[in-house]
């Protein structure tokens, strides 16, 4: 029965772990007032770049900072869109999961000969035990003997929420999301505080991503990702936009995601049809973003662009 | 000492000229007025001032200094402090996270909060402003939230205090306690321009004054040797009448009654409880309270925008409880809602579709199911003119006209049905003294032409003024009628905050 325990508990931690960090990445740019639906985008992009820079250059570590490079490269457009030209920014960040996805599937074929996923990726990061703690019954072979991706998630929560809530900066922004003009007129520069964060929400939710084709996974192809990056922003939605519950509301859609698996290895198809399990967190993804929980909390400002000294 | 000039400032937008090399000058300690009517400039200036716009002409000189106002962070370090009519606060942070926003003090690289809260409560303390530094934005009054935003410009060090119509948003309580404000900062040194339309408190707590008029300005007065009746001249252009001309009449059949009316607020409580009314045509029933006694739910009721739970609404003879709002409309009634942005205009229609917007879906506006421009713009352009809406055109969106011009518009569209009953709700809220004047006249006119109006206000002068007779609601009930030719304002106030008068005048 522990054996169980410990089992639900570790696929939950490896599919929550790139939640988190899309999640929290989201939070920053939705927290500064820029709706980031192109989540799903920055994660494919991430995937894909971690796993061909591993593949070039043998190193899963090189490979996640690449992604986390292409991950801001790949959200300045939807900063710029909405930002400087204050253009709808559900409809940039749209964009942005066609753009990323399109590019990544286009590379994919033009560099390993028209095949539709890349290579295997032999050296994928390894799970990393801490000494000591993993030995703890139960949960230690769960928690402590995770990939690197999830004890940076850990500590990007706890420092995103540190940051947000203790330091002007994360003061600043979270201003910004709310009531831009007031921000402005204390002299927050209300443009460069919103470039920043979306940038960030680039990197994080990039890192997100790499973690699925070089940690859970060891390849990239078009399916990759497949809604993980709107499940993060329904974990973020449903989290009220704070990064404890942006957290929690991520692990227990990691747990949803694992529930399909958890199902196949404990027999529980015989009850349930796997396809219901493997549905459960779209629909639960579905429900959140439809606006069923939590929207009052949103930030006030989300959404709206915004235009120095207008009328 | 001249801490502020402002020389021939001019500055344009698309389709207007906002200032027209506009002259300021304001003396060190005191309290400079700067009186205009609605669109007449003053914030545009004021905004200036602040950095939040850049004038097109014109030099500024504070402190006999020459300079650039490029943003408001310049205008911070140039002593120059602005309280927005619409506050510029954050809702869900505390008062000392608004207050010390954009110049955090830190520890260690972060919000050294202990310190922060610290130093607002001084300056707090200092000027009398009692504020709870550790208190939400949304969880106080908007009388603390002002002096939140006085705060905020002090804790910045500010001794150059802009308030732009401070007054329009509080009760007359908290207007008493914003003067005494106002007058312990000029006692500390600072100096303060005051955005208004609204002559007594110029009277009342001003030095000097500067009359701005559509775009320029006019003049500047020492406020000791001039008087309101004069300003009220200078700042429309002519002379005002304060008074309303009204002849006595015999009032007519009974086009509205209420029996028995019953009606919830948006909670579910019940906010009128068993109300009768009644007003008959030709004459202005006037309904006075307190804010929150039943007034909104009173009215939303009659018109059909909120269910009844039990009682008559008749309209000459007619019952009309409980129909749509369309139905109530075309059975007679005309509505100036309380709130014009949300009930009265739709912001971003034109002026010709709103002044359409109950009857777009009749001939001659419309045929089969295709709207009729040409008709519903020679309709506008009719009522723009007749009503003196001014607007660049009626292809204007209703959102960039000011106001009073809003009001107007939605004035034009009310009367022009030729309603039995005319309802009019805080008909003059936020307004100058032009606009008011023309909006009372409009009312009385009504009167006059053997209509029912139903005039429902907040400001107890208007009512006085205006009504033939007056209902006091009271917990949503009449708590008295009164006849204004001989009641004493005491006797409503009385009435109003729920003490009985021994003077009814039965209907």
């Amino acid at each position: 029965m522990l054996d169980v325990l410990t089992n639900v508990l570790q696929t939950t931690v490896l599919y929550a772990t790139p939640l988190i960090l899309t999640a929290i990445g989201g939070l920053y740019s939705e927290r500064s007032g820029v709706v980031n639906i192109g989540l799903e985008g920055l994660m494919t992009i991430g995937a894909f770049t971690a796993a061909v820079v591993t593949l070039a250059t043998h190193s899963p570590w090189v490979g996640l900072l690449a992604a986390v490079a292409a991950g801001v490269l790949m959200a300045l457009p939807h900063a710029i869109a909405s930002v400087t030209f204050r253009a709808d920014q559900v409809v940039s960040g749209v964009a942005i999961n066609f753009l990323a996805l399109g590019v990544s599937v286009y590379l994919v074929k033009a560099m390993y000969d028209g095949a539709a996923q890349t290579p295997s990726v032999p050296e994928t990061l390894k799970r990393l035990p801490i000494p000591g703690l993993d030995q703890i019954p139960v949960i230690g072979p769960a928690l402590f003997n995770a990939f690197p991706t999830t004890y940076l998630a850990v500590i990007v929560v706890f420092l995103s929420y540190y940051i947000l809530y203790k330091t002007p900066f994360g003061m600043r922004l979270r201003a910004v999301g709310e009531h831009p003009r007031a921000a402005e007129t204390m002299g927050v520069n209300v443009f460069r505080m919103r470039y920043v964060a979306v940038l960030i929400s680039g990197a994080l939710a990039s890192a997100g991503g790499a973690g699925l084709s070089i940690a859970i996974g060891s390849e990239f192809n078009e399916t990759t990702v497949a809604g993980h990056g709107f499940i993060s922003l329904a974990a973020l939605i449903f989290g009220k936009w704070h990064p404890f519950g942006a957290f929690g509301a991520a692990t227990f859609f990691g747990f949803a995601v694992s529930l399909a698996l958890i199902g196949q290895i404990f027999g529980l198809t015989a009850y349930v049809p796997s396809e219901v399990l493997n549905m459960l967190p779209y629909i639960l993804t579905i429900l959140a973003l439809a606006g069923f929980v939590g929207r009052a909390e949103a930030p006030a400002a989300i959404g709206k662009p915004y235009e120095t000294g207008g009328r | 000492m001249n801490v502020v000039e402002m020389k021939g400032i001019t500055k344009r937008f698309p389709g207007i000229v906002a200032n027209d090399n506009i002259h300021l000058t304001v003396k060190e300690g005191e309290i400079h007025a700067l009186l205009g009517e609605n669109g007449a400039g003053k914030s545009t200036l004021m905004n200036i001032l602040f950095g939040l716009y850049q004038p097109d002409e014109g030099e500024i000189r504070i402190k006999g200094e020459k300079v650039h106002v490029t943003g408001p962070s310049m205008a911070g370090k140039l002593g120059i402090g602005m309280v927005h009519q619409h506050f510029m606060l954050v809702d869900p942070f505390t008062v000392t996270e608004n207050i010390i926003l954009g110049s955090e003090p830190t520890i260690q690289g972060r919000i050294d909060r202990e310190k922060a809260e610290r130093e607002v409560q001084e300056i707090s303390d200092r000027y009398g402003l009692r504020v709870d530094p550790r208190a939400r934005i949304r969880d106080i009054s908007v009388g603390m939230q002002q002096r939140v935003e006085i705060l905020k410009t002090l804790y910045r060090g500010a001794d150059i205090l802009i308030f732009d119509e401070p007054t329009a948003v509080l009760s007359p309580q908290e207007i008493d306690e914003l003067i005494e404000i106002m007058g312990n900062l000029v006692r500390e040194g600072k100096t303060i321009i005051f955005i208004t339309h609204k002559l007594k408190e110029i009277m009342r707590v001003c030095d000097s004054v500067t009359i701005i008029r559509r775009g320029k300005t006019i003049d500047t007065l020492q406020v000791k040797e001039t008087d309101e009746n004069r300003l009220a001249s200078m700042m429309v252009g002519r002379e005002v009448s304060f008074d309303v001309e009204k002849e006595q009449r015999e009032p007519g059949e009974t086009v509205l009654s209420i029996r028995d009316l019953r009606v919830a607020d948006s909670r579910g409580a019940d906010a009128v409880k068993g109300l009768d009314l009644e007003v008959r045509a030709g004459e202005i029933v006037g309904i006075a309270g307190v804010d929150g006694n039943g007034q909104t739910e009173l009215l939303e009721a009659i018109t059909g925008l909120r269910k009844t739970k039990s009682g008559r609404v008749r309209l000459n003879g007619k019952d009309i409880t409980n129909l749509k709002p369309r139905s109530v409309t075309r059975s007679g009634v005309g509505h100036i809602p309380e709130d014009r942005h949300r009930r009265g205009l739709v912001l971003d229609f034109s002026i010709g579709e709103n002044m359409v917007l109950q009857t777009y879906n009749l001939p001659p506006f419309a045929k089969g199911f295709r709207l009729q421009y040409s008709e519903i713009q020679e309709h506008a352009e009719k009522l723009v003119k007749e009503y003196d809406v001014r607007t660049p055109d009626i292809h204007t969106p209703a959102r960039a006209l000011s106001g009073g011009n809003q009001q107007k518009a939605v004035i034009a569209r009310e009367v022009e049905r030729d309603p039995d009953l005319l309802i009019a709700a805080q008909p003059t809220r936020g307004l100058d003294v032009g606009a008011i004047e023309f909006i009372h006249r409009r009312l009385i006119e009504q009167r006059d032409k053997g209509k029912a109006v139903l005039l429902m206000s907040l400001e107890l002068d208007e009512v006085l003024k205006l009504s033939d007779r007056i209902a006091v609601i009271y917990e949503g009930k009449i708590a008295g009628w009164v006849d204004p030719s001989t009641a004493a304002e005491e006797e409503v106030g009385l009435l109003m905050a729920g003490g009985k008068s021994g003077a009814e005048v039965k209907s």
